[in-house]
């Protein structure tokens, strides 16, 4: 075989590959830690990155226009209810992206940074589960496969935030998020179930294909919508969010915004994949307007997004610990998106809401690099100082020059200045939704000010000012942490100076995957 | 209405699971409401997969030519509660264990109680 072959095959297979190599190895890790820890470090590094080394891959066939099918437990897919079927089109093959970059600095940065704990073989298995969950929800074709990596996901994920078990807090933490997703995910099998009375199948194009959007179908959309985007952490249901983010060890909370983000997709891929073909059904006719189900889904969503970002902005300035005022960020950037891909919704099919997809999905990408960036400084801080609280921080720029300049970094990327990515994708959602409503727009900007204000705050109290009597020995962090957070810095500046390149090359298939299904579906009606 | 029974009870157990984990402040009571509303979901499925008067969806003495294939229910569901259960246990595993921590670090379930100062 030459190399074209050997790549086609591993192309063929790599959507079970990018699920099944960091399963394995996440087994692999207890066994593989018993010769010592620094092969098991290597182990676990080089796992993820033969992970993203796949996902790559497939992206690259991905975004040249080909959606992959695969079926697992027989060559061809004959009875489509009882076969697992992986579905990769652009939304996932992006989110498949997003994961692996975020797992890759994870696994880098906790080396250094996790190097004084104890039960560590754990610690990384569940870390490779997390990832292994994330990339399968994010590529599977299948609902009830879905769930069950939903729960490999918030069942790792849990047991991260709580890994810290002397921590009252870490512990309290992780119960309220188990519960919060046990609670998301029970209701997602209920309404898989609904789905499955109805339609005798459970892969996503064969019911997107059947759905009638019967009364039991408006129950089961509405159950998926709520439970999703509880687990995505959407206001009045972000109060799990915080707690999490705030407590788990950095590199944790990187990954979580990486599971967070999964929850997101399975929202878009329910909206628009799942009930597509009835986006554009009449609902109501009241005196001659009549009302669709895309317009009033899209409105739905922008009005929870307004009351996101709003929230989220409004907690993060009465903070005083760290890490939870970049949670609260993280919400609401997670309220960007929504209001992106809201106000796409309900101009569905227009150029208007091409960009707002588009907007929404790169802001996805965006929000991920700088809130991770800015989870990682926090943690690098708390690994120097042992202070969480902005209190008892001052002066940190004279020891700490590079996790500065990372911080500052983050900081311009989060509220949307530039040449830092996070205005690329700002500025797209600004525009966009200008034209749908001005206010929306008005409210985003507002809203991005005072997220530059909190960062500002915090940049004063916890970088500049006189240095603390206590802080003086302070040291720069271990290299392994410094690398992770260059990485992600690296891919912000790179995605800030060329936003059109990754628009075009990334963005784009994700927004038209989003913008139709029929791709989707007859992909699958075809292996059928 | 005989057959609406089940329904019923599905409806009836994740309300009261819902009820459990909404209201009640002891964590052990949340975590058995978060059961409750597992079993009612399970039960939904089971449930779903019944046709009047099936049996269970298990061939034995019959080849596939034979004409009097007994009339069965869906295994696929059956399949799916499987599933549902393995990931209840594990779950439910890990909230009682944490539920351990908790009372260790605090020395109480009451979830009101839960958040002092001290770390």
């Amino acid at each position: 075989m030459n190399i074209e072959q050997i790549l086609d095959t591993l192309l063929r297979h790599s959507p079970a590959l990018i699920v099944a190599i960091p399963l394995l190895g996440a087994f692999l890790t207890p066994l593989i830690s018993k010769i010592n820890d620094k092969v098991r470090n290597v182990f676990v590094i080089l796992t993820i990155l033969a992970t993203n080394f796949f996902i790559f891959l497939l992206a690259s066939d991905v975004f040249a226009g080909n959606i992959h099918t695969y079926v697992f437990g027989a060559k061809n897919l004959s009875i489509p209810v009882v076969r697992i079927l992986f579905e990769v089109d652009g939304l996932s093959a992006f989110m498949a992206i997003i994961a692996g970059i975020l797992s890759l600095a994870a696994v880098i940065y906790s080396w250094s940074f996790m190097k004084e704990n104890t039960g560590l073989n754990k610690f990384y298995t569940l870390m490779l589960l997390m990832t292994a969950g994330m990339l399968g929800m994010m590529l599977t074709g299948d609902m009830f496969n879905f769930f069950v990596f939903l729960e490999i996901t918030s069942i790792a994920s849990c047991a991260l935030i709580a890994f810290w078990t002397n921590k009252g807090k870490a512990v309290e933490a992780g119960f309220k998020y188990i519960a919060i997703s046990a609670i998301g995910a029970l209701f997602v099998l209920f309404a898989i179930a609904l789905l499955y009375a109805q339609y005798d199948a459970l892969n996503i194009a064969v019911l997107a294909n059947n759905i009638q959007y019967t009364f039991l179908d408006k129950i089961a959309l509405v159950i998926l919508i709520a439970a999703l985007a509880m687990k995505a952490g959407i206001v009045p249901m972000h109060m799990w969010l915080p707690d999490a983010y705030g407590r788990a060890p950095a590199s944790v909370t990187l990954l979580l915004v990486g599971a967070t983000q999964a929850s997101l997709y399975g929202v878009f891929r329910v909206c628009f994949t799942l009930y597509g073909s009835q986006l554009n059904s009449t609902l109501r006719n009241i005196s001659g307007t009549t009302i669709t189900l895309n317009s009033l889904l899209g409105t739905i969503i922008v009005i929870l997004a307004i009351v996101t970002i709003l929230i989220g902005v409004m907690m993060a300035l009465k903070q005083i610990d760290f890490k939870r005022m970049i949670a609260y960020a993280a919400v609401a950037e997670i309220g960007y998106m929504f209001l992106a891909v809201g106000a796409g919704l309900t101009t569905l099919g227009t150029a208007v809401s091409m960009n707002a997809l588009k907007g929404g999905i790169f802001h996805i990408i965006n929000d991920a690099l700088d809130v991770g960036l800015l989870f990682l400084v926090a943690g690098a801080i708390y690994y120097a100082t042992k202070q969480t609280s902005l209190n008892n921080m001052g002066g940190l720029a004279r020891n700490m020059k590079y996790t500065t300049v990372f911080f500052l970094i983050g900081l311009l990327a989060v509220a949307g200045m530039p040449p830092m990515n996070g205005f690329a994708s700002k500025i797209l959602i600004y525009e966009s939704v200008y034209q749908v409503n001005p206010v929306l727009s008005i409210v985003a900007i507002l809203c991005s000010i005072l997220l530059l204000a909190v960062f500002i705050k915090v940049f004063h109290s916890a970088f500049l000012g006189p240095e603390q009597p206590d802080l003086k020995d302070v040291k720069e962090v271990p290299k392994s942490m410094l690398i992770a957070m260059g990485l992600i810095s690296c891919i912000i500046i790179f995605f800030g100076l060329f936003p059109e390149l990754v628009v075009n090359n990334i963005v784009q298939p994700a927004a038209n995957a989003l913008a139709s299904n029929t791709s989707y579906i007859s992909q699958v009606m075809g292996v059928i | 209405m005989i057959y609406n029974i089940p329904f019923i009870a599905v409806a009836a157990l994740v309300l009261i699971g819902l009820y459990a984990v909404v209201f009640k402040r002891n964590l052990i009571k949340i975590v058995i409401g978060i059961t409750l509303i597992e079993s009612g979901v399970n039960l939904f499925l089971i449930t779903l997969a019944y046709r009047q008067d099936s049996t269970a969806p298990i061939w034995h003495g019959i080849t596939a030519s034979s004409n009097n294939v007994p009339f069965m229910s869906l295994p696929v569901p059956h399949a799916l509660t499987l599933t549902s259960i393995v990931i209840g246990v594990a779950v439910l595993a890990l909230m009682l264990s944490l539920v351990i921590h908790i009372y260790r670090h605090y020395g109480t379930l009451n979830v009101n109680k839960l958040g002092g100062d001290e770390e």
